[in-house]
C-alpha cells in the first residue's frame, strides 16, 4: 500500500542563546494508511520535536534544516502557513498530552468540538454542531445534547481526553498524531482511552502516530514501533520485534528498566543522561551510557543495519565483525520466546546514506579493523556500570 | 440561580456593614482633626461660637452627634454644609458629581479599552518594534503623574493647537483633556498587564490546539486568547478606579471642574465636617459598588467561578 506519510532524512535545530540545539538530526520513517506508528524515547529524544514538525506547530526559533516531510506526495516543509490551515485539524489532527488544560476554559464544549467542522467543511452551524454531538456520542460521553452546553470543568480528566480525541476526528482526519494522550491520566482511565482510540481506529480508518515513554502503551496500540535517542531513530521494527527481538543497547535498557510480572528486587535503570544537543557527541549518542559500546561507536556513527525487512537497527553490534555480546538475562528470556529467522546482518543502502552523512573520515564502513570493534569497557571504566 | 441571588443578596448585605465601618471610622478620625469650623475664631465672641455650635449640634457629647449622624445618613440625611450658606450636602454632591462621573467614566472606558487593544497587539508580535514601542509607551504612561499630563496637554492642545479649552467645564470639548490626563494610567496599567496575560494565554495548552484545529494567529487570538487573557485584568479595574477617583482631585483642579474631588479637597481645609462625611460615604458607596461590580464580572467571563458561588450552598 502507498505511504501516507515520508519523512526523509529530517534535520531540525533550535536556536537559543547558548547555541544552535540539534534536536533532531536525521530521521526517516514512514506510515501507511491505517498504521499505527508509535515513537518512543525518554524525555528531549526529539518524539515530540517530530510529531510537531508534521504539524508545522514548531516553536519560532525553531528551524527546519533539511528533509522533507511528503505528506500524500507533498512536501509540507514547503508548504505556506495557510496552505498548512487547510490541513491542520482536517487532514492531520492532534492529541495532546494534558486533557486539563487542552480545552478553552471559557468555551462550551460543544463549540469547541464544532469549531474545525465549521472551519473546514462546508456545513451550516447547526449541522457542525450535531456533528459535535454525534462525536460526543461516539467518544462515550453520555448524554451528549445535555454535556454539549457545558463547560470544561464540569468533565473529568478521562471525560476532557475524550473530548479532546473527539476534536480531532471532526473532519476524519487521515493521520492523527496522539502526542502522550494517556501519560496524564491514571490508569484504569489510561486502558480506556487507548481502547477508545484502538475502537475508533477501526472506524474510522485512520494512521496514528503514537508519541509516549510508555513502553507499556506501545505494546498495547502500536503495529510499528520506532525508539528515539539523541534526535535519531536508533531502532525501527513491528512490535513484535522490538519487544521480543530488540538488537540497540538503548532499547535493551529500556525493556529492562520495564517492570514485570517477574521483576524482583531492584529495578534497571539506564546510567548516565542523554548527550547535550548543543554539541552532539561523535559517534553512536548512546554510546557513553552503553555498557557494550565498542570502540568504534566513540569515532563513527553507526548506519541503520538491516535485521529484517521490517525491522532496522543502528548500532555496530550488528556489524558481520563485531564481537558477539550477551544482551541483560532480560532481553535473552525475550529473545528466547521470538521465533529466530535468519538475520540478515548487512547495512541497507538506502538507509544506511542518511547517517553516513555525518560520519566522519572516509572510513568504509564495512570494513573496520577487528581492533576498533573490540569492545571499550576497560578504557571507560566504572562510569559505565549501572548505577542504582 | 436562585443560590445566585442569595449570594447577590449576601454580598450587599457586607457592603452596607463596610458602609457602616467607613462612616464610624471616618466620623471619629474627623473629630481628632485640629482646628474647628470657624476660619475667623479670633474675632468671634465665646457667646457666638457657643450659639453656632449649639445650632449645628456641635455642643452634643460626640457620642450623641454620631448617633444623630447614623440617624441622618440611614433617612437620607447628609446634614448641610457649613461653608455653602447651609445648602444641603446632598444637594452640592449631586449638583457636583455630574462632571466627576463624566470625566471619570470617559477615562477608564478609553483608558482600558485602548490599553487592551495595545496589550494584545503587542502580545501577538512579540518581541518587535511594535511590542518594545508598546511596552515604552505603558511605562512612560505609568511612571509620568497624571497632572504633569495634564499641563502638557493643556500646554499642547490648548495654548499652541488651541483645540479645546484650557480650564473651563462647558459641555463635552472641555471635557476631552481631562478624561485624557485621566486615562493615561488606566492605559498603561491594563496594557502591561494585558500584555502580561496574552502572552501566558498564547503559550498555553488550549491555544496549541485551537492551532492545530487550523486556526489562524488571529483567529486563535480572537476566539481563545483575549478571554482568557481578560479575567485577571478585572480584578485590577477596582483599584484603577479608586486611583481615577483619587487622582481626579488634582486632575479636576488644573482643570477648573466643578467636580467632587474639588469640593473634597475645599472642605477638608475648612473642617466642613458634613461634606467630608458626605464625600467620603459617596466614595465609599462608589468603591464597594465597583468591587461588586468586579465580582460579577467575574462570574460572566469566567464560567467556572459562576458555577463555584453556585454551588457554594
Amino acid at each position: 500500500m502507498e505511504n501516507i506519510l515520508e519523512v526523509k532524512d529530517l534535520h531540525i535545530s533550535f536556536d537559543t542563546y547558548a547555541g544552535q540545539v540539534r534536536a533532531i538530526r536525521g530521521v526517516n520513517f514512514d506510515l501507511k494508511p491505517g498504521e499505527t506508528l508509535a515513537i518512543v524515547g525518554e524525555s528531549g529524544s526529539g518524539k515530540s520535536v517530530t510529531s510537531r514538525s508534521i504539524m508545522r506547530l514548531l516553536a519560532s526559533n525553531a528551524n527546519v534544516d533539511n528533509g522533507e516531510i511528503l505528506f500524500k506526495g507533498e512536501d509540507l516543509v514547503k508548504k505556506s502557513e495557510k496552505e498548512m490551515q487547510k490541513i491542520r485539524g482536517s487532514e492531520i489532527a492532534m492529541i495532546f498530552q494534558d486533557p486539563m488544560t487542552s480545552l478553552n476554559p471559557t468555551q462550551k464544549i460543544g463549540k469547541q468540538i464544532a469549531e474545525p467542522i465549521i472551519k473546514h467543511q462546508a456545513v451550516s452551524k447547526e449541522e457542525a454542531y450535531k456533528k459535535a454531538e454525534e462525536l460526543l456520542r461516539l467518544v462515550g460521553i453520555p448524554n451528549p445534547e445535555k454535556r454539549m452546553k457545558q463547560y470544561p470543568h464540569q468533565f473529568s480528566g478521562g471525560q476532557r481526553q475524550r473530548i479532546v480525541i473527539a476534536i480531532a476526528l471532526g473532519c476524519n482526519p487521515d493521520i492523527l498524531i496522539a502526542d502522550e494522550p494517556t501519560t496524564a491520566l491514571d490508569v484504569t482511565i489510561q486502558a480506556q482511552i487507548l481502547e477508545l482510540m484502538k475502537e475508533l481506529q477501526h472506524k474510522i480508518k485512520t494512521s496514528i502516530i503514537f508519541i509516549t515513554h510508555d513502553l507499556g502503551v506501545v505494546a498495547n496500540v502500536a503495529d510499528r514501533v520506532a525508539v528515539m535517542y539523541a534526535g535519531k531513530f536508533v531502532e525501527v521494527g513491528t512490535v513484535d520485534e522490538i519487544f521480543y527481538n530488540p538488537q540497540h543497547p538503548y532499547t535493551w535498557g529500556l525493556l529492562s528498566s520495564m517492570p514485570t510480572l517477574e521483576t524482583s528486587g531492584y529495578l534497571y535503570a539506564i546510567p548516565g543522561t542523554p548527550p547535550d544537543l548543543l554539541n552532539p557527541p561523535k559517534g553512536d549518542a548512546f554510546a557513553p551510557r552503553s555498557e557494550y559500546a565498542l570502540k568504534v561507536d566513540t569515532m563513527y556513527e553507526p548506519p541503520l543495519f538491516k535485521v529484517s525487512d521490517t525491522h532496522f537497527a543502528a548500532t555496530w553490534l550488528l556489524h558481520p565483525d563485531a564481537p558477539k555480546v550477551t544482551p541483560p538475562a532480560e532481553i535473552v528470556a525475550r529473545q528466547s520466546g521470538f521465533r529466530t529467522k535468519q538475520l540478515q546482518i548487512q547495512p541497507s543502502d538506502d538507509l544506511s546514506q542518511m547517517s553516513g552523512q555525518d560520519l566522519e573520515g572516509p572510513q568504509d564502513k564495512n570494513n573496520l579493523s577487528v581492533d576498533e570493534l573490540t569492545t571499550d569497557r576497560d578504557g571507560k571504566g566504572e562510569a559505565n556500570e549501572p548505577r542504582y | 440561580m436562585k443560590s445566585y441571588t442569595k449570594y447577590l443578596g449576601k454580598r450587599v448585605l457586607y457592603m452596607i456593614l463596610t458602609l457602616f465601618l467607613i462612616a464610624s471610622i471616618t466620623f471619629f478620625l474627623m473629630k481628632l482633626l485640629p482646628g474647628t469650623p470657624y476660619s475667623n475664631q479670633d474675632k468671634l465672641s465665646e457667646e457666638q461660637i457657643f450659639i453656632m455650635n449649639e445650632k449645628y449640634g456641635l455642643n452634643e457629647p460626640i457620642i450623641v452627634q454620631y448617633g444623630i449622624y447614623l440617624l441622618g445618613l440611614v433617612t437620607g440625611d447628609l446634614g448641610t454644609s457649613f461653608q455653602f450658606n447651609n445648602t444641603p450636602v446632598a444637594e452640592l454632591l449631586s449638583s457636583r458629581i455630574a462632571p466627576s462621573a463624566q470625566i471619570g467614566i470617559q477615562a477608564v472606558v478609553v483608558g482600558t479599552i485602548l490599553g487592551i487593544v495595545l496589550g494584545v497587539i503587542s502580545a501577538m508580535k512579540q518581541g518587535t518594534w511594535v511590542d518594545t514601542t508598546a511596552t515604552l509607551t505603558a511605562i512612560l504612561g505609568r511612571s509620568i503623574p497624571n497632572f504633569v499630563f495634564a499641563v502638557l496637554l493643556q500646554l499642547i492642545f490648548g495654548v499652541w493647537l488651541g483645540w479645546f479649552p484650557i480650564a473651563l467645564w462647558s459641555g463635552f470639548a472641555s471635557s476631552i483633556l481631562p478624561s485624557i490626563a485621566l486615562a493615561i494610567s488606566p492605559l498603561a496599567d491594563s496594557a502591561r498587564f494585558m500584555r502580561t496575560e496574552m502572552v501566558d494565554v498564547l503559550s498555553s495548552d488550549y491555544v496549541e490546539l485551537a492551532k492545530a484545529k487550523g486556526l489562524s494567529k488571529w483567529e486563535v487570538a480572537f476566539k481563545h486568547g483575549i478571554r482568557n487573557a481578560l479575567i485577571p485584568l478585572v480584578t485590577l479595574l477596582g483599584p484603577m478606579a479608586v486611583a481615577l477617583m483619587t487622582g481626579s482631585m488634582v486632575v479636576e483642579n488644573i482643570f477648573a471642574i466643578p467636580g467632587i474631588g474639588e469640593q473634597f479637597v475645599k472642605s477638608i481645609l475648612t473642617n466642613d465636617y458634613p461634606t467630608i462625611m458626605g464625600v467620603t460615604m459617596l466614595y465609599s458607596l462608589l468603591l464597594v459598588s465597583v468591587i461588586l461590580l468586579v465580582d460579577v464580572l467575574y462570574g460572566i467571563i469566567d464560567p467556572r467561578i459562576r458555577v463555584a458561588t453556585e454551588g457554594g450552598e
